[in-house]
């Protein structure tokens, strides 16, 4: 069976992603960072607990901008995975299922985790 | 029934259920950490290492830890699983993947017991 008449619509500017795919796709890109920084994050647990000179010298180190800026976009990854996973656990729920809903819990998750970013950043610097 | 050898628990619900588990200790232990992080603005040494010398707290980062590498690999496997259908490749990536995780494991568990 051919559909050679079916019309075909390559005017890429006008195919776009749902909110919910993007939401979706954070979500994984924001597991992956998450995964990929683990040796990071425990590098950092480690010389916070190692001794106070370590513990102080973490400290100091916090004063460059570059690793305030690593940890932001590493909290602001946990930040996103968090809410949208909070999101998924309440579709499985049943709460948010239908096609508006989905939506709906779209933008809160989005609306959300750009105000959680936000608050990091501010209490980082 | 075709089985998946690389899977968690080798049982799609039950990858389902440990994901979603995994997920609840680990939002909560986020949710001590930030209660904890508000309640001592200028964080010093000594009651950092109080909080981790505490059995309660070592036992949750235990288990955080402990779902943290399982929450990651059901993860890293449905993604993996998704995007590279070459499956000599994804089982390389797997093994890698399994390898990294392995070593957090141990590693957090020695940063844990080093306190």
């Amino acid at each position: 069976m051919k559909h050679d008449k079916r019309p075909v619509n390559l005017a890429l500017t006008t195919l776009r992603f749902p909110i919910t795919a993007i939401i979706s796709i954070l979500h994984r890109v924001s597991g992956l960072l998450l995964f990929l920084s683990l040796p990071f994050v425990l590098y950092l647990f480690q010389q916070s607990l190692a001794s106070i000179e370590d513990f102080d010298s973490l400290q100091d180190c916090f004063q460059s901008v570059i690793l305030r800026l690593v940890v932001w976009v590493v909290l602001s990854a946990l930040w996103y995975h968090l809410i949208a996973g909070i999101r998924h656990l309440l579709m499985d729920w049943g709460v948010g299922e239908s096609k508006t809903g989905g939506r709906i819990g779209a933008r809160i998750v989005l609306v959300f985790s750009m105000a959680a970013i936000l608050l990091t950043g501010i209490w980082l610097w | 029934m075709v089985e998946s050898v690389s899977s968690w628990s080798r049982n799609g619900l039950r990858d389902f259920l440990l994901q979603r588990l995994s997920a609840v200790v680990i939002a909560a232990y986020i949710v001590t950490l930030v209660f904890y992080f508000a309640c001592h603005p200028a964080l010093q040494y000594y009651d950092w290492e109080s909080l981790y010398t505490a059995s309660w707290m070592r036992i949750f980062s235990v288990l955080t830890l402990l779902s943290l590498i399982i929450h990651a690999w059901i993860g890293m496997w449905t993604v993996l699983t998704d995007y590279i259908k070459w499956i000599l490749l994804r089982g390389l990536v797997q093994a890698v993947i399994l390898l990294i995780l392995s070593i957090c494991f141990i590693w957090g568990i020695m940063i844990l017991w080093s306190v």
